[in-house]
């Protein structure tokens, strides 16, 4: 087990209720659920790995593959929906060649859609690293990575 | 429990106040729609198909999830429960493949039949078919396969691991539409930690989880699991003269159903094309195919050269009790010798001098179905879910119903996920482990003294002698905490009934005895013993082992443990058989081996056994087989032993034979007959009696078991009342003696069957192993099972899902220790110790403690027992096979 979660795992009780609350800590620290954490969360709570692969995937809030040092959160709220998100993230895709929820080889970035950040009157918009970039057109989204490649 | 009466559709019904609607109404033979329920698990209520009205309430309820109450009116159908029963049925229909005909489960389908009764209408559902695509079937696992097209989310796989298996392999994964049955990690099956045991698969209302093999047998044959001591009962498939497939008995009280890997998909060796089919006699070097009256003529005419001490026959824990009868009154009554004895000095020889010395008789004293209500069980030295799948359920259900688990074991062993403590000593310190436990209990003055006083003798001597058992040289011994050795003592002596659970762990020490007789001090201290639910449980290793051992397959008793050597006893077999006998006891398992190679015996008799593979110190085994004049082996399979015979005769299967085996709970349960004896092979008590008559022999003119049944039943007290008609259905327990007599259900109630009536404590000091890690060689080596494959896996093997599940030995290793030794997952090594060496694959674990390694015995390209030291107990001559050091080289 690494340090990170025996330092995490310190704050927790060890009881079977913690478990949403002990995969956001462990998510906030390492970006992810790995598979090695998620037994390790098993054996410190005392429940079936099979348990915590369930409740893990259930919530859309939890990812299981590392998140790119770039990480790019697209709205697909009403909004942002109807002002083109669809063709945004398809536009997104086609420039760093991943698709929705993946990250790319080199771990620079990846992409996740969320419901809505918040941000309407900006719509579509995206936020990189919590950066958000709005009014969104394909050639903004262009300009946007390219920019950033070069 | 009380009753009430409630009525359903008019119909009056009397039940039990704690039964659901659904359950009264299906006891009643009323359907009510149901996909979820299973009555082996608790109910969930998530298909929504067995809604019903009750009056006086309003809205609807869920039948499986209500129970029922004095005067409830019930109605189970009506236009609105039937129209919501319709929409919900049309959505799971929109996500079920719709390939009836062909799906493995048509026509047992309970999708079928509550369409049938409900009815849909297929033009709406089909416009809610959802767009998932087609998810490809896992077929990872070699006995079944998982289709999630098919799956209606019932839940009952997952509760059916949980709640039945303990096991927890599958769980629901995601969410909403994409909602799938799923392992941890969304692996295929078979890379999860599934046991294979297939229970979810005789679950499943639909065809989601199907076998692979699926021919309908033709006829079935009730008969006992050939497999570990448990003893379940099974119903063999019959399709021509072919096993096609097995099932648990649910009646059975053993194990209700329920089956291990072994058990339900492991019979595929009985047809196996390798049966060994006509006899073999050795000609220059070579087996050449013989007619059964060459090779029992010459092994009569070889026999009668070597009667007496230059004789021995080892008998087999495989065989039926009335085949290890007739192989030890051949070898008393026509050879004149009692050297005769089985594997049982292999795995529990020290339980019987053990246990004979402090309660007088030698085994499980409790039955299986007793741990349901233990409130503490003390697993020490058994691999329970490995060795004894089936018993393993029940520990995992009284820990369900409340009971506390300590495991104490060298090793991490699956039980410990279920433990409340888990003691994990160095190997062969068990008995300082258990006498630390014993001197917590005495100081905090823990003991049941009205129990001690009444009922045990030698205890104000034996609290003299806890000296030397002071915690911190408990701790220093064992490496196991103070305080763990002291919870777990204060819960194993408080919160009673407590049983302790022991095997080989316990057993297969050069002091095994005195494990054994530390093991019963515990229990007599604290009055856990003689009790229901509480006592000293070894867990016999092979399906027959207790009755090979009831039966006289042992040097110095006859059947029923009467010693040889008292007169009394000898002229009873003496006027039952019409012959004079040995009053000399005869040589062990392992001083035959010895003997032989001192050229002192000069012709074996083997029935059933691989010593090659599974004594200690193979390589001196192979050299003392080698040098016998004239060698028989009586088997299935040509097994590495039976390469070193002169004559080797087929013998038939489990499943091709009437008779009796004995489960490790005392029960005597029927085994029969499902087919014919493959090709020209013969059972082995018909083997034995030809051997016999063709010597010349009276007394072997029996026509079928249950004549050899009586007559050895005739000789033991305490089987004198079990007959094949009584068990026909359910096994009875020894002793017993009487035909009115209803078996005994735990041992020790009233009295010891010691001479005095009374238990006695014996002191014992710590002795350590013969061979501990050294400079040379670092490592200690124990040895421990697989799940899938059983002793010299002689039949697992045969089997090619077994195969495929556990496909080679490996060498558990800690990680601190692969690391010190640069040695990593599937690194293959030399594994060397002074009496031999194997090379074998690596596979690093935690289960292992730092300097403890770990192999099987299953495996003859990796044999681990030409690591082993064959040094024994005094007393019982049991090999040390869980300790002996060894170190490794990288290859």
């Amino acid at each position: 087990m690494c340090e990170c979660l025996e330092t995490i795992f310190k704050k927790f009780k060890g009881k079977e209720e913690e478990l949403i609350p002990l995969l956001q800590s462990v998510q906030e620290e390492a970006g992810f659920l790995s598979e090695s954490a998620m037994r390790d969360i098993a054996k410190f709570l005392r429940i079936p790995q099979s348990k915590v692969h369930g409740v893990a995937t259930f919530y859309a809030q939890f990812r299981f593959k590392p998140k790119g040092r770039k990480h790019i959160m697209l709205c697909r709220g009403t909004a942002c929906h109807v002002k083109g998100a669809p063709r945004i993230l398809e536009e997104i895709e086609n420039h760093l060649e991943i698709k929705e929820g993946e990250t790319s080889a080199d771990l620079e970035h990846s992409i996740e859609s969320v419901a809505c950040i918040g941000a309407c009157s900006l719509a579509p918009c995206i936020t990189v690293n919590n950066k958000v970039h709005a009014d969104l057109t394909p050639q903004k989204i262009e300009a946007l990575f390219n920019k950033r490649m070069n | 429990m009380s009753k009430v009466n409630i009525n359903i559709d008019g119909i009056p019904i009397t039940t039990d106040s704690n039964k659901t609607i659904l359950e009264a109404a299906l006891e009643n033979n009323i359907y009510i729609p149901n996909l979820c329920h299973h009555e082996d698990l608790k109910p969930v209520g998530v298909c929504r198909m067995c809604m019903v009205e009750i009056e006086g309430i309003r809205g609807q309820a869920i039948a499986c999830k209500t129970t029922v109450a004095e005067g409830m009116k019930v109605k189970i159908d009506s236009t609105e429960i039937n129209a919501i029963r319709q929409t919900t049925l049309e959505l799971i229909h929109a996500n079920h493949a719709q390939d009836c005909t062909t799906c493995h489960q048509n026509n047992n389908c309970q999708l079928q039949e509550v369409t049938a009764y409900v009815g849909i209408n297929e033009k709406r559902f089909e416009r809610m078919r959802k767009t998932r695509p087609y998810i490809d079937i896992d077929t990872s696992n070699p006995f079944f396969n998982l289709d999630h097209n098919k799956c209606i989310m019932c839940g009952i796989c997952v509760r059916t691991c949980d709640e039945v298996q303990g096991v927890n392999a599958l769980d629901y994964g995601n969410r909403g539409f994409d909602t799938v049955i799923s392992t941890f990690g969304n692996k295929p099956i078979k890379e999860s930690i599934c046991e294979s045991c297939g229970e979810c698969v005789v679950r499943c209302p639909v065809g989601a989880l199907y076998p692979k093999l699926t021919q309908v047998p033709s006829r079935e044959v009730k008969t006992v699991c050939t497999y570990c001591g448990v003893g379940c009962n099974i119903f063999l498939g019959v399709r021509g003269d072919k096993i096609v497939s097995s099932r648990g008995d649910r009646s059975s009280i053993v194990n209700k159903g329920r089956l291990c890997v072994k058990g339900r998909f492991g019979y595929d060796f009985v047809n196996h094309p390798d049966r060994l089919k006509v006899p073999l006699i050795k000609k220059d070097g070579v087996f050449v195919e013989a007619t059964w009256d060459e090779a029992l003529d010459l092994i009569a005419t070889k026999f009668a050269a070597a009667k007496k001490e230059k004789f021995a026959a080892f008998s087999s824990a495989r065989v039926t009790n009335e085949e290890n009868y007739v192989v030890q009154k051949f070898t008393r009554a026509v050879m004149g010798t009692n050297n005769i004895d089985h594997c049982a000095r292999l795995c529990h020889a020290p339980t019987v001098s053990g246990l004979v010395q402090t309660f007088g008789s030698g085994a499980m004293t409790n039955s299986i179905d007793e741990f349901l209500h233990t409130k503490t069980v003390f697993s020490i030295g058994s691999n329970t879910t490995a060795a004894h799948p089936i018993i393993a359920l029940h520990i995992k259900q009284a820990k369900r119903n409340g009971a506390k688990i300590i495991v104490a074991n060298p090793k991490q062993i699956d039980l410990c996920h279920h433990a409340d403590l888990f003691l994990q000593q160095y190997p062969g310190t068990d008995v300082a482990l258990l006498f630390g436990m014993i001197r917590v209990i005495v100081d905090e003055k823990l003991y049941d003294k009205k129990f001690i006083s009444e009922r045990c003798e030698n205890f104000e001597a034996f609290i003299t002698t806890l000296e030397d058992f002071s915690l911190e040289s408990v701790e220093k011994i064992t490496g196991v905490p103070q305080s763990l050795i002291a919870e777990a003592a204060r819960m194993y002596a408080t919160n009673g009934p407590s049983s302790i659970v022991y095997a080989m762990g316990i057993t297969q020490h050069t002091h095994g005895t005195d494990n054994v007789l530390a093991i019963s001090n515990l229990a007599l201290l604290t009055g856990n013993i003689g009790k229901e639910s509480a006592g000293v449980n070894p867990l016999r290793g092979q399906n027959n082992v207790q009755g090979a051992c009831d039966m006289g397959a042992l040097p110095d008793v006859y059947p029923g443990y009467q010693k040889v050597n008292i007169p009394a006893n000898q002229q009873k077999f003496e006027a039952a058989w019409g012959v004079k006998l040995d009053d000399k006891f005869g040589i062990t398992h392992t001083e035959i081996i010895t003997e032989i190679e001192h050229g002192n015996i000069k012709a074996l008799y083997q029935v059933g056994e691989n010593p090659v593979i599974s004594e200690a110190d193979a390589n001196h085994v192979k050299k003392a087989l080698s040098k016998l004049d004239f060698f028989v082996v009586q088997d299935i399979f040509m097994t590495e032993t039976a390469q070193f015979a002169h004559v080797i005769l087929p013998a038939a299967s489990f499943a091709e034979k009437d008779g009796t085996f004995t489960n490790t709970e005392r029960r005597v349960q029927r085994v029969r007959k499902a087919i014919e004896p493959i090709s020209e092979s013969k059972t082995d008590w018909w083997i034995t009696c030809q051997i016999a008559k063709r010597m010349g022999a009276q007394g072997f003119d029996f026509s079928n078991a249950e004549e050899i049944w009586k007559e050895a039943s005739g000789l033991v007290t305490n089987y004198a009342g079990i007959t094949y008609d009584r068990i026909d259905k359910v096994g009875l327990q020894w002793p017993c003696p009487t035909l009115e007599h209803e078996g005994t259900k735990f041992l020790h109630k009233e009295k010891f069957a010691t001479p005095s009536g009374k238990a006695k404590f014996i002191p014992l000091t710590y002795k350590i192993s013969t061979e501990l890690p050294d400079k040379e060689y670092p490592l200690l080596l124990t040895t421990d099972r697989s799940l899938f494959h059983y002793h010299t896996s002689t039949m697992t093997r045969k089997v090619a899902g077994l195969r495929i599940l556990d496909e080679e030995e490996l060498l558990k290793i800690n990680p601190a220790d692969a690391k010190a030794f640069d040695v990593k997952d599937g690194d293959m090594v030399k594994v060397k110790s002074r009496r031999g060496e194997v090379e074998v694959k690596v596979k690093v674990s935690n289960i292992c403690q730092r300097g403890v390694v770990s192999m099987t015995f299953h495996f003859f390209e990796s044999p681990t027992n030409e690591l082993t030291i064959c040094a024994v107990d005094p007393i019982a001559k049991i090999p040390e096979t869980k300790v002996c050091a060894v170190k490794i080289e990288k290859m």
